[in-house]
């Protein structure tokens, strides 16, 4: 099967879990014999944490997980700075140059006074990794999934390149923003928007589908996290929120069966706030991928259940 | 029904969530007239906006004259305070209680907007008409995150002189960008000196004079290299917004430095928000360290969205009678206590997660505010948050 995308991208609101999704889709890729590489651009260890590993310095491509099915996922924390340097390097042989413009404060300039210049090193090192090469394979990762920004900032901070194209109109920056933007515009490239199933995570969720809209770049599908399915109807949920249910659990007082029907009231409200957000998001019309919440806390065998999820409910490509 | 006995009718915090660290007082913070910002910092997601939206009606409504300002580009403080589209001008919140004789006003910083008025304000008109049409600068004020944390500074400086010369405000509380960068205004001082003094923008200049003129084989060379790299219409570009905005430079880092001096006097304070989860607890970590670094001051961290439950219930033991209950009459008590078991195994995940933040960090003093059944979206809702807040319970 040749797969459709090689460069996931996942966004998401803060604390809606989009690392731990990142991380989760990246070992659902990995499927037997394939090598997928997890990114970072936030300067969080993010992937360090999640999979309880040291932490990822400089250009180190380092292996992170073997997944059951047989593949190998692989982390890099991108920095900024390392990534202008290596882009001197590789472009134009210029490491020397590079350490010279250094200690001139260049670097400093070019990645903190004007911060989109990080936008750009940062998306252009990840755009190098999905296009590299190696001996007897096509590509040198099956896929790459990237750890974006927050919905807030995603449309823009993959839009960088435009603007940059914008601003230079010749030369080889301009060549390396086409080629960029053609990559992200292709179908090669698909966005991922993890939400919770709550009014601001929801509401973030549409306007960043409505900013990425104009960049004429994909989204694949919205992630629900975080849910907890029910098996009662609407009928029974909305008497339970209503308070107007009595439960008569045996062996519980009156006092604990109140505690909990009130207790459950707030629960069965939550889910029906639940499901009109969901109504909302099926309303985009996009593929929604539902993932259960997990009320111990996540660890590594959590993300792998959380891959099983994803491999269930999206087809994956490489299945 | 009072919003008291409101919040008063929700179940209290188990105790296994309560600790023996300092409590975080709302209410002495915002009854001490010596404090005039407050700051909230914390990762994405963590109820940041609500809190320094709930913190400033609170204040106002105890009799301060409170403005709030809000640098989160989505619109979410609009919609807690139904104050419709915020904009760069501080706009009264109408349904307040003003017994008290205190005063609200929102507002949420426009980026672009506040660069420009800056640009407008010092320097001559023609000067300013090139900076504003420049490219480069188009792209810096608009296109470029990471001006926000400068502006951010800008505007709280404003801010701050205008309530000091005329009085409109004696507290204003900041609500920052969702990410690490919140932090960047500590160094705005530096970099803008590095700039400033840096030897990078002078590369873009002709060497008329100084010790770079004797360097000028290496210049050329520097040169070469940046025009290759960055192509000759960019640089120039860049070399026309430096000329119009270097006399610009001096007066942003003059005023970032005394912004930065009054963040850490004893008039400001910082609050780090955060959820009772691994994620925003490690980041709340990393601004109380950095913040501590810095010897600025912080009052303490606020802990929102703490869940709790009143029914002494284990989840073993809830699923266990869940199981016994067969019948099929019986699925609402089944699906209640299984949600039960999950609400307590929920709260154990949550009160580990605090306890290792206490353990690590046992000085730093907390305030918890529990789960709310619903989104607070107007400004009742605030009020209760506030108490929620200010309560030791």
């Amino acid at each position: 099967v040749t797969p459709r995308h090689t460069w996931h991208i996942v966004s998401g609101k803060g604390g809606t879990g989009k690392t731990t999704i990142a991380g989760a889709l990246a070992c659902a890729l990995a499927t037997s014999g394939r090598r997928v590489l997890l990114c970072e651009v936030e300067g969080r260890q993010g992937i360090a944490q999640l999979f309880d590993i040291s932490p990822l310095t400089g250009a180190e491509e380092r292996r992170i997980s073997r997944t059951p099915a047989g593949g190998a996922v692989y982390g890099l924390a991108i920095d900024a700075e390392d990534a202008l340097m290596e882009y001197l390097d590789t472009f134009y042989h210029l490491s020397l140059a590079g350490k010279a413009l250094d200690r001139f404060g260049a670097i400093d300039f070019a990645t903190s006074i004007a911060p989109g210049l990080r936008d750009v090193l940062l998306t252009g090192k990840v755009y190098e990794a999905v296009r590299r090469k190696i001996k007897n394979r096509p590509n040198a990762y099956d896929a790459v999934v990237l750890d974006a920004p927050p919905t807030g900032r995603i449309a823009q901070f993959l839009n960088v390149h435009a603007a940059v194209a914008g601003l230079a109109k010749v030369g080889p920056i301009r060549n390396q923003a086409d080629s960029i933007m053609r990559l992200l515009r292709s179908a090669a490239t698909t966005v991922h928007l993890v939400t919770l199933l709550e009014d601001m995570p929801v509401t973030e969720t549409e306007e960043a589908i409505a900013a990425l809209r104009p960049t004429q770049i994909r989204i694949g599908t919205v992630i629900e996290n975080m849910v907890t399915p029910t098996p009662l109807g609407q009928d029974q949920l909305q008497a339970a929120a209503a308070g107007s249910v009595i439960l008569k659990v045996p062996g519980l007082s009156v006092k604990q069966n109140r505690a909990l029907a009130s207790e459950f009231a707030i629960e069965a409200g939550r889910t029906l706030q639940e499901q009109q957000r969901h109504e909302r998001l099926t309303a985009l019309g996009l593929p929604l991928v539902q993932i259960a919440f997990d009320h111990g806390g996540i660890d590594e065998g959590s993300i792998f259940a959380i891959a099983e999820q994803l491999t269930d409910q999206m087809s994956l490509e490489a299945a | 029904v009072t919003d008291k006995d409101q919040t008063k009718a929700l179940p209290l915090p188990p105790p296994q969530a309560r600790l023996a660290v300092p409590f975080l007082d709302i209410d002495e913070i915002i009854g001490d007239r010596d404090t005039k910002i407050i700051i909230c910092c914390g990762s994405g997601g963590v109820g940041k906006t609500t809190t320094s939206a709930a913190i400033a009606l609170r204040a106002a409504e105890a009799g301060r004259k409170v403005v709030v300002l809000t640098i989160d580009p989505a619109r979410r403080l609009a919609q807690s305070l139904g104050v419709g589209e915020l904009d760069n001008t501080p706009r009264p919140v109408p349904v307040i209680d003003t017994t008290a004789g205190g005063s609200l006003d929102a507002m949420m910083l426009d980026m672009k907007g506040t660069f420009d008025d800056v640009v407008i304000a010092h320097s001559t008109p023609d000067k300013a008409e090139a900076i504003l049409q420049n490219q480069f600068y188009a792209a810096l004020s608009s296109e470029f995150s990471g001006t926000q944390e400068y502006m951010a500074m800008e505007k709280l400086g404003q801010l701050h002189s205008e309530a000091e010369a005329h009085g409109t405000w004696d507290l204003i509380v900041v609500d920052t960008p969702p990410a690490r960068s919140a932090l960047d205004f500590l160094d705005a001082p530096e970099h803008l000196s590095s700039l400033l003094d840096g030897r990078f923008l002078r590369l873009l200049m002709p060497p008329a004079r100084g010790p770079l003129r004797l360097m000028s084989a290496g210049f050329s060379m520097m040169s070469a290299v940046i025009t290759k790299i960055l192509g000759a219409q960019i640089i120039n570009d860049v070399k026309t917004f430096v000329r119009a905005f270097e006399a610009l430079f001096g007066g942003f880092r003059q005023r970032a430095t005394a912004t930065l001096e009054l963040l850490s006097s004893r008039h400001s304070t910082f609050l780090v928000v955060a959820t009772p989860q691994h994620d925003a607890l490690r980041e709340a970590a990393y601004f109380v360290d950095r913040l501590t670094e810095e010897a600025m001051p912080i009052s303490g961290m606020v802990i929102n969205r703490v869940h709790t439950s009143a029914l002494a219930l284990s989840p073993e033991r809830a699923l266990a009678v869940a199981e016994d209950l067969t019948s099929s009459s019986a699925a609402l008590e089944v699906e209640a206590l299984r949600r039960h078991a999950n609400l307590m195994r929920l709260i154990t995940t949550e009160s580990r997660q605090i306890e290792r933040f206490a353990s690590a960090r046992p000085t730093v003093s907390q305030t918890l505010v529990q789960s709310l059944p619903t989104d607070v979206t107007d400004v009742a809702a605030l009020r209760r948050v506030g108490v929620l807040l200010a309560d030791k319970d």
